[in-house]
């Protein structure tokens, strides 16, 4: 199949113009790995193309290929018709292609204006180049409503603005193909909303965009066409218009896939945890977690919404015994320790807490570790654990990760293997197994389905349910608004440390959630 | 999936690094006229040749099997000792305290009390430096190179001011009595009928370094302290989250990692010398280094590396005595050894990966 799948399927224009973009036979492998395999696929000027797939997919290599940073291995690129090289990222600016990384790449004590022209100067001589770029600047801050002020510092911007400057670094650079990776997985909804305008305004002014998301809902809102990857391979492109979120869901995942959680109604009973007053300041001594206040009861789950670093991280931390805090923390009627000995990890697992920590791979496991080791990591010192006083039973934690890898459906289920082996989906079904499995008073769990792919996250939504249906109390803290809506029985927003408020999933919407998460107090409460 | 099989990884690339080396050394004796082959046949047969040289390899090799294991046990916890030089120098003072004041009946006693003073002032000497690791963030690395200096400099004065005897010109301590003489290994093995020359200052010791190196075998992969020293070491902010203290992991590695390098001292202070010389331990804290990255911080790494700078040392001591061949070029030689087996590691390990991976793609 030589010619792309998307032949005639033009979106908003005529075919007879040439493609942005069109793949033929793209080939990449890392080793034994066969990250991209025969990709065609072609993008028609002046759309809005999605690519969607699971974690792992091959999405980002297929993007690292066109940025120039991987070289493929097989297969042209043609840009504007013109089949085209790209052995580097220098070259991919020069045939008109700007990219927005997840992460980015912004120089934070600079201002707009040094950020953007900052490689794209014009000779040694700054003055020049700053006083062009200013005058290019406005134009194009105005033109397409991005609201950038270019005398401003990026370190004072937020989220969403600093987005807008890595746009504009683009524009400027002249790029006529934008690639997004990943773009709202920091933003408010509002901040989405507005991204997503800017994006259908360059698309109006001809400019051809690309959207690498996870999020089904945003490909369904926004693009002409989307483009769906199954390990390696392009399955299939469609016009947006003639899918729908199941459809694509089944084809990224290659089977049906339930995208609501079942759950019957909560049926809370006494209070597990209470907290009172909590304040956490990190390492710089700056309060991050500005006294916050709430209960959770046994058979309930408290899901805490609020954009990434507005102090949930802290939260977590501090009941989870790593960071030292000031307050009240009382569970089952006993007070735990905030700071001291009796503040850490070891105390609050003996306590009855389980926590799936935010970051799995830097806090809930070791990487280079086999499955096994990590099944014990922090239960370590527990008695079934331990041969005698000195010696640990080794085999009898490998037998326990070889029955855990199969409750938990975790693949390969080779308990020798180092936790970088597996994807992280599965990383985070051990972290999940071994922290479930001891059956807490008291789960915490951050970002349960960050980075997991769909299949996964469907079997953690299970796992998360029964738990509270046995009676458990949980606290689930996720930026992912659709995951606080379908899971929990209440929802805390958190706003620059404070929880600005609380909502009855049953009756709020996104939009009074999004007005939270903001720092604007609404109704909603 | 990991890159290339085990075999090749503990194997393949350590003798690939070690065969460059050489050659690269038998080009430098090319360079200076001499003829390489006949200098590897000195080396060869000086060290593996006769029991006698056996007796000389396996005793360094002892020493630098305790100091490696000391360097292994601290890099387990990301912990850079640099100080087993300063750690084993202080051992030397416990050994020979015991065994000057104290008149031992049997050298089996006066074995056990050098173990535990050289374990106690290892350990001791290394505390200070982790103390100031674990609680003022004091870099472990800057501290322990500094407290080589302040050991030198003590044992320096001790030995001047303090335990050489009276009307002695030599800053050395008074001779051990013969009570605390250690069995040589050449009278062990001839009371079990194996023939082996005597007079080598091969001693019981190598039999303690063995056990050291199934100890820490045990310690770090079979018990809780050492399952969390290497939890500290892979990655301090998930071992804070599994309620690891990181100021304990940091003491507890570095003390275990101070004793083993003191401990070097009963092989050479009591087991060779019999007595406390002002530089008993030549540099065996830095080698530990260098045969703790060849050794892959494993113990039984750690044993081979031993073995390999043990028959270096001899046999560039052979090859000084009996080629024209300066001394100096043996540190050439274990220089490149080290240069290669350790920081050019990379070098070696990326192509053979490849080629495995080339190899399994192929299949």
């Amino acid at each position: 199949m030589n010619k792309p799948a998307l032949q005639g399927a033009g979106g908003r224009q005529a075919t007879a113009a040439p493609f942005a973009i069109e793949l033929r036979g793209i080939s990449k492998a890392f080793g034994p790995v066969q990250a991209n395999r025969d990709i065609n696929f072609a993008v028609p000027m002046g759309t809005i193309h999605g690519i969607i797939g699971e974690n792992g997919a091959g999405k980002s290599t297929l993007m690292s290929i066109l940025y120039g940073f991987y070289k493929a291995d097989a297969g042209q690129i043609f840009i504007n018709g013109k089949q085209t090289a790209i052995p580097d990222s220098q070259s991919a600016i020069r045939a008109g292609i700007g990219m927005v990384f997840q992460h980015f790449k912004l120089v934070q004590n600079f201002t707009v204006l040094e950020n953007v022209i900052l490689g794209a100067e014009d000779g040694a001589l700054l003055a020049t180049s700053l006083t062009k770029a200013r005058k290019v600047l406005m134009n194009l801050s105005s033109e397409y409503e991005l609201d950038v002020h270019p005398d401003a510092l990026v370190e004072d911007l937020s989220v969403g603005h600093q987005q807008r400057v890595e746009i504009l670094k683009a524009l400027y650079r002249q790029a006529d193909i934008l690639i997004l990776d990943e773009p709202t997985g920091v933003l408010t909804p509002e901040e989405a909303d507005h991204l997503f305008r800017i994006l259908r305004g360059l698309r109006d002014q001809g400019k051809t965009i690309m959207l690498i998301t996870h999020k089904l809902r945003e490909i369904m809102e926004t693009t002409d066409n989307v483009s769906v990857m199954r390990r390696g391979t392009m399955v299939g492109t469609v016009k947006t218009a003639e899918t729908d979120p199941a459809a694509l869901a089944e084809l990224m995942v290659g089977r049906k896939v339930l995208l609501e959680v079942a759950k019957g109604p909560a049926t809370p009973g006494k209070v597990v945890l209470s907290v009172h007053d909590l304040r956490v300041r990190d390492e710089h001594g700056v309060e991050r977690l500005k006294g916050v206040s709430f209960d959770i009861r046994a058979g309930e789950i408290l899901g805490i919404a609020g954009v990434a670093g507005n102090g949930q991280s802290q939260l977590l931390e501090a009941l989870g015994g790593i960071a030292r805090a000031t307050g009240q923390i009382t569970l089952n009627g006993v007070e735990l320790p905030l700071s001291g000995s009796g503040a850490n990890g070891r105390a609050r697992r003996a306590a009855g807490i389980a926590h799936v920590p935010e970051d799995r791979q830097a806090l809930g496991l070791i990487m280079d570790f086999p499955a096994w080791e990590n099944v014990a990591f922090g239960y370590h010192t527990s008695p079934e654990y331990q041969k005698n006083a000195l010696i640990l039973d080794n085999a009898a934690i490998k037998a326990e990760t070889v029955a855990k890898m199969e409750r938990y459906d975790v693949r390969p289920p080779i308990p020798g293997l180092s936790a970088k082996s597996f994807s992280g989906g599965n990383q985070q079904k051990i972290v999940v197994a071994r922290e479930i499995d001891r059956n807490p008073d008291l789960l915490l769990i951050g970002q349960p389905t960050r980075g997991v792919d769909i299949g996964a996250i469907e079997f953690i939504h299970k796992q998360i349910v029964a738990l509270r249906d046995a009676g458990k109390a949980i606290l689930l803290v996720s930026v992912e608004l659709d995951e606080i809506m379908s899971l929990s029985d209440r929802i805390a927003v958190m706003f620059d440390g404070h929880i600005m408020g609380t909502a009855d999933p049953k009756t709020t919407d996104e939009r009074a959630l999004g007005l939270l998460m903001a720092g604007i107090a609404g109704e909603a409460a | 999936m990991d890159k290339m099989p085990r075999w090749a990884d503990v194997f393949l690339v350590p003798l690939i690094s070690l065969t460059i080396a050489f050659l690269i050394s038998g080009m430098v004796i090319l360079g200076i006229g001499q003829n390489p082959v006949e200098a590897m046949r000195v080396m060869v047969t000086g060290a593996l040749g006769s029991s006698y040289g056996w007796g000389y390899t396996l005793y360094y090799a002892t020493n630098f099997m305790f100091t490696g294991l000391a360097v292994s046990v601290a890099f387990h916890a990301s912990l850079f000792n640099i100080g087993c030089e300063g750690q084993a120098t202080l051992g030397g003072l416990g050994v020979a305290l015991v065994c000057l004041l104290i008149p031992w009946p049997h050298w089996s006693m006066a074995l056990a009390a050098a173990m535990v003073a050289s374990i106690a002032f290892g350990a001791a000497w290394a505390a200070i430096p982790a103390w100031l690791q674990a609680k003022r963030g004091s870099h472990i690395v800057i501290t322990t190179i500094m407290f080589n200096f302040i050991a030198a400099a003590l044992l320096n004065y001790i030995l001047v001011n303090v335990l050489r005897p009276v009307g002695s010109m030599d800053p050395a301590s008074a001779r051990f009595p013969a009570t605390t003489n250690l069995p040589e290994l050449g009278a062990m093995l001839n009371a079990v009928g194996i023939p082996f020359a005597k007079g080598t200052p091969a001693n019981i010791s190598l039999l303690i370094a063995l056990v050291c190196a199934v100890a820490v075998w045990v310690l770090l992969w079979h018990t809780k302290v050492g399952y969390e020293i290497r939890s500290f070491g892979k990655s301090q902010k998930a071992a804070q989250y599994a309620g690891i203290n990181p100021v304990r992991i940091t003491m507890v590695a570095m003390l275990i990692s101070g004793g083993l390098a003191g401990m070097m001292a009963i092989n050479t202070v009591q087991g060779e010398a019999n007595r406390l010389l002002l530089n008993s331990v030549e540099g065996a804290g830095f080698i530990g280094i260098a045969v703790a990255l060849m050794g892959r911080n494993h113990p039984f790494g750690v044993v081979l590396a031993s073995l390999l700078f043990g028959f270096l040392y001899q046999g560039g001591a052979e090859l000084a005595l009996w080629t024209k061949i300066p001394r100096e070029l043996i540190t050439v030689i274990q220089g490149l050894v080290i240069l290669f087996t350790g920081a050019l590691d990379y070098m070696v390990r990326k192509p053979v990966e490849a080629m495995f991976v080339r190899f399994r793609g192929a299949r």
